[in-house]
């Protein structure tokens, strides 16, 4: 009997194949856009993670201020942090691989007639060993330009292409508002962050230099450390909160005016933001699915009226009410469904276009593609029941009668 | 609840009437169609129900069909009363033992002879390859063999009709209840319909009741009931019973 019922709601949806089309769009729409933004945003956090674990999963990131902000967030009005804050860390803090103090500033750097904006960050070698980050030409600063604060600069790859192009930028001299720096080398290309942001967009001088030839004070932005290979980094997260709240002397009981972050807390952090951004997309296409669903059941209540007729025959013939109720509501089921399988195909592609152009791995997810399908089905039968009970109840008197 | 095929020559009344009316309506808007009439049809007779347009007969076939219940009175069909049982109860009732050819014939559109005819095995639960052979013998039976593939809209208006008595005669029912059969058909069409009718009456033993206007065709029954302002007209009565 299902099948028999199954087929018959296949042959009525034939017979009205534009109709039936134009119906399970909203549906097709739907379900196409919860699979395209869950696919693309599971890609998005994926790529954040592999991306932030690459940068190793050994650093920590120390930051004046409280709680969580995300990198480049706004400055809090917390103490800053001094250069004697990253020496004091690096001396009494055990299993640490390096430790890099980070005072940051935007300048507009000019070569010749051409100029280019990024942001300048002083500091020390330690810099690049903490980011992992390689020359690709040149040299690092020597002990001897980072004491006495020389005008030397190591250049991102995006600079370097912005201002040099293909010249060659070694033991050039580029100006940075007032300064004016030799470059010394070049580093490897990082390409694009997780935040969407050129990792390449940068030129490192020495701190002292920043400090005293550009900011014009001892503040530094951050501190950024790696710990040791086997360290744990809670451990040490642990001990440097301890340390800096004895330097910054903060009674007990008080909240911290500075911020630890580990990796681990870094990773939750963004993905949070990509799983929050994913979640509420994903409802906007839900409420699409439940437009459809409406196109369904008003479709449904067309088809229903238009065979009265037949609705009286069978009735009259014997036709049980559950029996009538079932046609209807499978062929509304099977209508939706079609256009869940259609839509999960269709989102497929899409996540998978949409995968190479933003350039974020594209992840399937069975387990969204399940619950769409699910979804589809369930916005059929939910749909679909109105006008079937409503096929299902009518008098057959009446209905053979209804012209 | 309700055995098929019990033995359809058993000489016990088929149908009987007892004082049913049937009432639209309440208080001083109540429009009487049927005014406590009593009927009795047996086995294996061809009854033609006659009468002028509101007179009730429609509304008496519709009870008749077990669509419609009784205002007051009761209807006993096989010894079942019909008014004690639930609209499921009496479309099981009418799958097991009722044919219906209606005036408009109702048959699915876009949808071939043989499909027609098999719908009510549908209903029934009968397997697939068991259908489709008892709808070509059906089709056979109404001289149709050949157009089973064809739809309604490729057939003509007596052949539709064929197919229509194809398809209420293909569950073997016990009754063929007939509205009009012969009300959108010319007067060969309708002769070819109610010699079919008569066939079917005659061989199988299939108890027929026709509503129809025209006396040309109610002369092909065995017994003419008239019904006039929901009365049946006694004095009318003609045939092999009173």
């Amino acid at each position: 009997m299902f099948w028999e019922t199954f087929f018959l709601a296949l042959r009525e949806i034939r017979r009205n194949v534009l109709r039936s089309s134009l119906t399970i769009l909203g549906i097709v729409i739907g379900v196409a856009a919860v699979i395209t933004m869950v696919t693309l945003g599971n890609g998005a956090t994926a790529q954040v993670t592999a991306n932030i674990s690459s940068l190793g999963s050994n650093l920590l990131q120390v930051r004046p201020g409280q709680g969580q902000r995300g990198p480049g967030g706004t400055r809090s009005t917390a103490k800053n942090l001094e250069v004697d804050d990253a020496e004091v860390i690096s001396r009494e803090i055990s299993g640490l691989a390096a430790v890099a103090p980070v005072g940051s500033q935007g300048a507009q750097a000019i070569y010749s007639n051409l100029n280019w904006s990024t942001t300048i960050n002083g500091s020390t070698n330690a810099y690049l060993q903490v980011r992992n980050w390689r020359l690709k030409k040149g040299r690092e600063f020597t002990d001897g330009e980072l004491r006495s604060g020389r005008a030397v600069c190591i250049l991102g790859d995006t600079v370097r292409e912005k201002l040099f192009g293909g010249q060659n930028s070694l033991g050039e001299a580029i100006r940075m508002g007032k300064l004016t720096c030799r470059v010394i080398g070049v580093l490897e290309t990082k390409g694009q962050s997780s935040f969407g942001s050129d990792e390449d967009d940068l030129v490192i001088i020495p701190l002292r230099t920043l400090q005293r030839r550009m900011a014009g004070n001892k503040d530094i932005q951050q501190i950024l450390i790696s710990a040791k290979n086997g360290v744990s980094t809670t451990k040490v997260k642990e001990d440097i909160e301890r340390l800096m709240r004895e330097r910054r002397r903060i009674a007990t009981g008080k909240d911290d005016d500075f911020h630890v972050m580990d990796m681990q807390e870094i990773v939750t952090m963004l993905t949070g933001t990509t799983q929050v951004l994913t979640a509420l997309l994903g409802a906007v296409a839900a409420v699409s699915l439940l437009v459809g669903g409406i196109g369904i059941m008003n479709i449904m209540l067309v088809s229903v009226t238009e065979r009265t007729r037949e609705i009286g025959t069978r009735l009259a013939i014997g036709a049980l009410e559950q029996e009538v109720l079932m046609q209807f509501l499978v062929e509304a089921v099977v209508l939706s469904c079609f256009g869940g399988i259609t839509g999960i195909i269709f989102g497929l592609i899409t996540a998978q276009i949409g995968a190479r152009v933003l350039g974020v791995p594209f992840i399937f997810n069975p387990g969204i593609v399940f619950l769409a399908f699910l979804f589809s089905a369930a916005v059929g039968i939910v749909f679909g029941y109105f006008p079937a009970r409503k096929a299902a109840q009518m008098d057959p008197i009446e209905a053979l009668r209804y012209e | 609840m309700i055995m098929e095929n019990s033995n359809p020559k058993s000489s016990e009344s088929m149908i009987e009437l007892q004082a049913v009316s049937k009432v639209y309506g309440t208080g001083s808007a109540a429009m009487y169609a049927l005014r406590g009439i009593s009927l009795r049809i047996d086995s294996g007779e061809f009854v033609a129900v006659m009468g002028p347009s509101g007179s009730g007969k429609s509304t008496c076939m519709n009870i008749l069909g077990c669509l419609d219940l009784p205002s007051a009175g009761t209807y006993c069909f096989k010894g079942i009363k019909v008014e004690k049982l639930t609209r499921d109860q009496r479309a099981v009732l009418r799958r097991s033992y009722l044919g219906f050819v209606f005036q408009g014939f109702n048959l699915l559109n876009r949808t071939s002879a043989r499909e027609n005819v098999e719908l009510p095995l549908i209903y029934r639960g009968i397997p697939v390859s068991v259908r489709r052979m008892q709808a070509l013998e059906a089709l056979d039976a109404v001289g149709l063999k050949g157009w089973e593939l064809h739809t309604p809209a490729e057939l003509s208006g007596g052949q539709q009709q064929r197919v229509a008595i194809a398809r209420a005669i293909v569950t073997k029912p016990q009754i063929l209840l007939a509205d009009e059969p012969t009300g959108n058909l010319d007067s060969a069409r309708s002769r070819e319909v109610m010699e079919l009718l008569t066939r079917f009456n005659r061989e199988r033993g299939i108890t027929i009741i026709m509503v129809t206007h025209e006396t040309d065709m109610a002369r092909y029954a065995g017994r003419q009931v008239h019904f006039i302002d929901g009365y049946i007209d006694n004095g009318h009565q003609q045939g092999e019973e009173a």
